[in-house]
Formats: C-alpha cells, structure tokens, sequence
C-alpha cells in the first residue's frame, strides 16, 4: 500500500468514526427527549429546545459536516455501507445501556452488517471514481 | 399516516444525501482541518447549489422523521429507512458515476438484510 493509499484509509477510518458516534448518541438523545406528540407545526419548533433534544440536534448537526467531508474524498457507494455499524452499535448500546434483550434473529442481523461493513471497509479503497469525478468536472 | 411519513423520508434523504456527495466531489476533498481553513471551506460550501437542495432536503427529512418518532418506535423507524440504501447504492453508480464493484453490491446487500433481521 503506497503512503497515499495509507493516509487516505487512515483518515477516512478517523472520520468514519466520527460520523458512526454523532449519528448513534444524536438518534439516541433526539429519541430520549421527544415529547409524546407534536400536535401543531410550533410543537416541532420548541421540541427542538428541549435540552436532550437540542443535545441530540447538536450531535446530528456534527454528523451532517463530518459526513460531508467525509464525502469529500470518499464514494457515496463505499460510505453507505461503512457508516452502517451504527445499526449495530445502537443495538449493543440497547443491550447494554437499556438491558434490552437481543433475540437470535437480531444478532443474525448484526453479524449480516458486521460482515457487509468488512467487506466493504476491507475489500475496497474509500475512493475509486477518477471516472465520476472528470465526468463531474466536465459537465461543470 | 405512518407510511407517508416513511416515504416522504426516504424520498428526501436520498435526495438529500446524493446531492451532498455531489456537492462535495465538485468541493474536492478536504485536507486541511484546522479552524480557520474549515470555516473558509463552510463558506465556500455555503454557496455550492447542490449544498444548499441537500441541506433543504435533509431538514425535510430531519422534520418528517421527527414526526414518525411520535407515532412510533426507532426499532421500527431505523429499518423502515434503509430502503435508501438500495436507492442511494443505484444513484451512486449512475449518477454519481462510481464504479460499484461486486464487493460494495455485496456489501450493500448483505447492510440491507441485517437491518431488516435486526428490525424483526
């Protein structure tokens, strides 16, 4: 692996997991602070300043900007699939935070992920579209 | 009422998200991360069209998916959404023109599945 290829993996790796964390704890303080119903467009508006909903706000704001410049070097197609341990992550954190149970078909499901993230994080390099991107540049 | 509200996200968030990966390819990508330089970047980025339809359809989709919370559970919510993959997958190759190999297909196949165990 050239130091290029290994500079890129390694950011890409740090960023990646920046955008896991702040989607996880942002889902799971916006979920925490929700208030049971939200009978008028206002009640979306000040369900905002709640304080676990505002912190989850914050979080999920972090993951947008870590997301886009993830997305700066790295392929949507590769990105998707990567950032997807969070599904796996929320149900650990569920198991263990929440002492919720993970029933045999739920741990199915986490080892599918787990196994989709290692093929994607493994099995290619974050950025593979020279192609896209003169397309893109062409056609601006 | 609760599928609307599921169609209205995916709808948005797939919109949203390819149109963000477009917005930063033509940013290029971003190398330096000290404050000042990704201040500088924000306000480049603040002007870039196919930014600003991503930031729109992502308050779209952050509103509608605020409103499925209230009538139902994350474990439900969570996998309901992942439908973007497949979609996003398909635009990643024909719009944003990336070369999806056998590995990342695979790949996306298999989030898809488990996200659907996971949601059981």
């Amino acid at each position: 692996m050239s130091s290029e290829a290994a500079r890129l993996r390694l950011k890409t790796w740090i960023c990646a997991t920046v955008v896991v964390l702040s989607n996880v704890f942002g889902n799971f303080f916006m979920k925490r602070g929700m208030p049971a119903e939200l009978p008028n467009p206002l009640a979306y508006i000040t369900a905002l300043f709640q304080p676990w909903v505002s912190l989850g706000v914050i979080l999920l704001i972090l993951w947008m900007l870590s997301r886009m410049a993830l997305l700066s070097w790295a392929d949507l197609s590769y990105v998707l699939p990567v950032t997807s341990i969070g599904y796996v992550l929320v149900a650990l954190a569920g198991r263990v935070l929440l002492n919720e149970q993970i029933t045999a078909t739920r741990w199915a499901g986490i080892l599918l992920i787990v196994a989709g993230v290692a093929l994607v994080s493994v099995g290619s390099t974050p950025q593979t579209s020279a192609v896209g991107r003169t397309t893109a540049e062409a056609t601006q | 009422m609760k599928w609307l509200w599921i169609a209205v996200i995916v709808a948005a968030t797939t919109v949203g998200e390819v149109l963000q990966a477009l917005g930063m390819r033509r940013h290029g990508e971003i190398r330096d991360f000290r404050p000042g330089a990704l201040g500088r970047a924000m306000a480049v980025l603040a002007q870039n069209r196919f930014v600003i339809g991503s930031v729109i359809a992502m308050a779209v989709s952050f509103f509608a998916y605020m409103g499925l919370l209230t009538i139902s559970d994350l474990s439900f919510a969570v996998p309901a959404t992942a439908v973007t993959y497949v979609l996003e997958t398909i635009l990643a190759k024909y719009v944003l023109k990336e070369h999806v190999n056998w590995l990342r297909w695979a790949g996306a196949s298999l989030v898809i599945f488990g996200v659907a165990l996971v949601s059981l």
